[in-house]
């Protein structure tokens, strides 16, 4: 069959159509994660606005948390939620940082494979099955150790407080634990590729000179990859900050701002999730949206920072 | 010194050993570090075995002692009676989070073709793309909250089913969709765009008969791994879907579970036979999960051949 202009010049139009049709399509589609966000924003902020014109800015202030009175403060729920995040990003970036040295300086190619595998099972493992070991296996066992180490410390200066008295598994350690583990995948896969990135000729480089591996890493390969590990861990903190119902299941629910970690508190997140169900009122559950809300902004900071860190490395390290 | 004198022969070896003469204290330092960055792997690895180990453990005799029951009945009312079943999460959890996946593949394929066929260095698609990667680190739980207020309030108590639970798990799902098809279609040889171009193919054309098909397994491969996220997501269902111990096959009404309320549900009950379910739905939801990363691994490695 031969075309002639004419059917050429039929078809173009249509074409064109579909196309532009197809490219507004895929923009408009594009354009939804920012859609989302602004709506994110704008719903939960109308939503939480009775609490704060009960409250006013004290919402942030206040300490006590006594719905039954009509008293909502997001205090210690935001202390809780900051304490269980540094604590687990304390515990996982030496362990995160060290899977990833291992699996790109040391370990053999075959066993890289492997290594890659085991960090991103960590990442299959739902959190509600993290949450149900940390309450039911963890917590119990935990339980005797706090008092083993709080015995220890008992009437030391500052780790007497920080590792006090106890009465159940159920605390700010063992959550920060269970956080630890839970991020480790984020932490271990973002390092690992900022670290691969180190060119061989710097590595090559500094064994030339006589360097041990691990003077090669702390000379050449860390200050190569340091602000992307730095982007990563602020990701893995803003990871942990959200990280809702293995929170709720392990912290003990009970708000709480004490120094000690070995007492049972509350996050922002497993609050909400914990007494939902009980929030019948509009306005405990404006409470429990505008604590939705002060998650949201906490963890877009984060990540907006991490983002940018992590963005700036890798381009530096492309040379673009 | 491994890269440096790993192709000499024995004897020279030992030479630069001997010549480079790196100190005790140095050589101490190396084999610590060394054995520490070990140990973590060990720890880690540890962890997650005794996680999965505690969990196949415990759920397997519930879940094998209770063979076709825990698959065919309906669960158990009364949290503290021995219960036959949890076919009613497991269906939950498959027609949420398929449904889920029918919202959130097609929009997120989309909106990385859009990102790397149209956009590319355009300041827009910069935007986008950092805002995907900003998107991808929202707590799930700020996401439930988002549908209940945005989709489920107004519809008041029949806003509460399983496609309310599928949006959220979809907002989820959306960035991460995003970001790995976008990497798998920068994958995409710029020839064959050229080669269909050079034919008289449309961008359009272009994009769905040939860089489509071509990054299609590693497409997929992402989806699947936001899939086996999303099914274990709890916290954005608490909100959305109500809760439910009967079957219920239909996505658009009535209330749902999911075998993650299931799990979360039962783990705060102090009933030995609430834990046990617990634990069989854990197990349940893992090796779900499991299957799904497996499979996406398996894709992978086959790109990884053929290419």
């Amino acid at each position: 069959m031969t075309t002639t202009p004419a059917d050429l010049t039929d078809l173009r139009p249509r074409r064109q159509i579909l196309d532009r049709a197809f490219r507004g399509t895929t923009l408009l589609a594009g354009a939804l994660i920012l859609i989302i966000l602004v709506l994110i924003a704008y719903t939960v902020t109308n939503k939480s606005l009775p609490v704060f014109r009960s409250e006013g800015f004290e919402f942030f202030t206040e300490r006590r948390w006594a719905p039954n009175k009509e008293i909502y403060g997001a205090l210690s729920f935001i202390y809780g939620t900051a304490i269980t995040a540094l604590l687990a990003v304390a515990i996982s970036v030496p362990v995160s940082l060290g899977i990833a040295l291992f699996t790109t300086q040391v370990a053999p190619l075959r066993m890289k494979k492997w290594l890659v595998s085991l960090t991103d099972l960590v990442a299959v493992v739902p959190s509600v099955v993290f949450g149900l070991w940390g309450i039911i296996f963890l917590a119990p066992k935990l339980l005797g150790v706090y008092k083993h180490v709080s015995a220890w410390f008992h009437g030391w200066p500052i780790l007497g407080d920080i590792f006090g008295r106890t009465g159940a598994g159920r605390t700010f350690m063992t959550a920060g634990l269970i956080l630890s583990v839970m991020i480790t995948p984020i932490i271990t896969s973002i390092s690992r590729e900022v670290i691969e990135t180190c060119p061989q000729t710097d590595r090559d480089g500094a064994l030339a000179l006589g360097a041990t591996r691990w003077e090669m890493i702390t000379g050449a390969v860390l200050p190569h990859s340091m602000s992307g590990i730095v982007g990563a861990v602020m990701l893995g903190l803003g990871r942990a900050m959200g990280e809702t119902i293995a929170v709720a299941l392990v912290i003990g629910s009970s708000p709480n701002i004490t120094a000690n970690l070995f007492s049972s508190g509350d996050s922002l997140p497993s609050v909400i999730a914990f007494q939902w169900g009980e929030a019948t009122t509009e306005i405990k559950r404006s409470a429990l949206i505008a604590m939705g809300l002060t998650l949201f902004l906490i963890t877009i900071v984060i990540n907006l920072l991490a983002t940018a860190v992590v963005n700036r490395a890798t381009k530096r390290v492309q040379g673009t | 010194m491994a890269v440096v004198t790993a192709n000499l022969q024995p004897r020279t070896q030992q030479l630069a050993a001997e010549l480079t003469g790196i100190s005790g204290r140095r050589r101490t330092k190396n084999t610590v570090m060394t054995v520490l960055m070990a140990l973590c792997v060990i720890v880690v690895g540890g962890a997650l075995l005794l996680v999965l180990g505690t969990v196949f453990a415990k759920g397997w005799s519930i879940v094998s002692g209770q063979f076709p029951a825990w698959f065919t009945k309906d669960i158990q009312l009364a949290p503290r009676r021995p219960g036959p079943g949890m076919k009613a999460a497991i269906i939950g959890t498959a027609v949420i989070t398929a449904m889920a996946t029918l919202i959130a593949v097609p929009l997120g394929i989309l909106g990385a073709v859009y990102l790397n066929e149209y956009g590319r260095t355009r300041l827009f698609a910069r935007v986008m793309r950092f805002f995907a990667n900003v998107m991808a680190g929202v707590p799930s739980i700020v996401m439930g909250l988002f549908i209940y207020v945005f989709w489920v309030v107004p519809r008041g108590i029949n806003g509460l089913n399983g496609f309310s639970g599928a949006l959220a798990l979809a907002c989820l799902m959306l960035p991460i969709v995003v970001r790995s098809s976008e990497e798998m279609l920068r994958l995409v040889p710029q020839n064959l765009r050229d080669a269909s171009y050079a034919l008289g193919g449309s961008t359009s054309r272009t994009t769905v008969r040939v860089v489509l098909p071509t990054a299609a397994p590693g497409i997929i491969s992402g989806c699947l791994l936001a899939i086996a996220r999303a099914a274990g997501e709890t916290a954005p269902l608490i909100f959305t879907i109500g809760a439910a111990k009967r079957t219920n096959w239909n996505v658009l009404e009535g209330t749902n579970t999911s075998l993650s309320m299931q799990i979360y549900g039962n783990a705060k009950e102090s009933f030995v036979t609430a834990q046990e379910r617990a634990w069989g739905a854990a197990l349940t939801l893992i090796t779900l999960a499991m299957l799904f990363t497996l499979m996406a691994r398996m894709l992978s490695a086959r790109i990884a051949r053929t290419r």
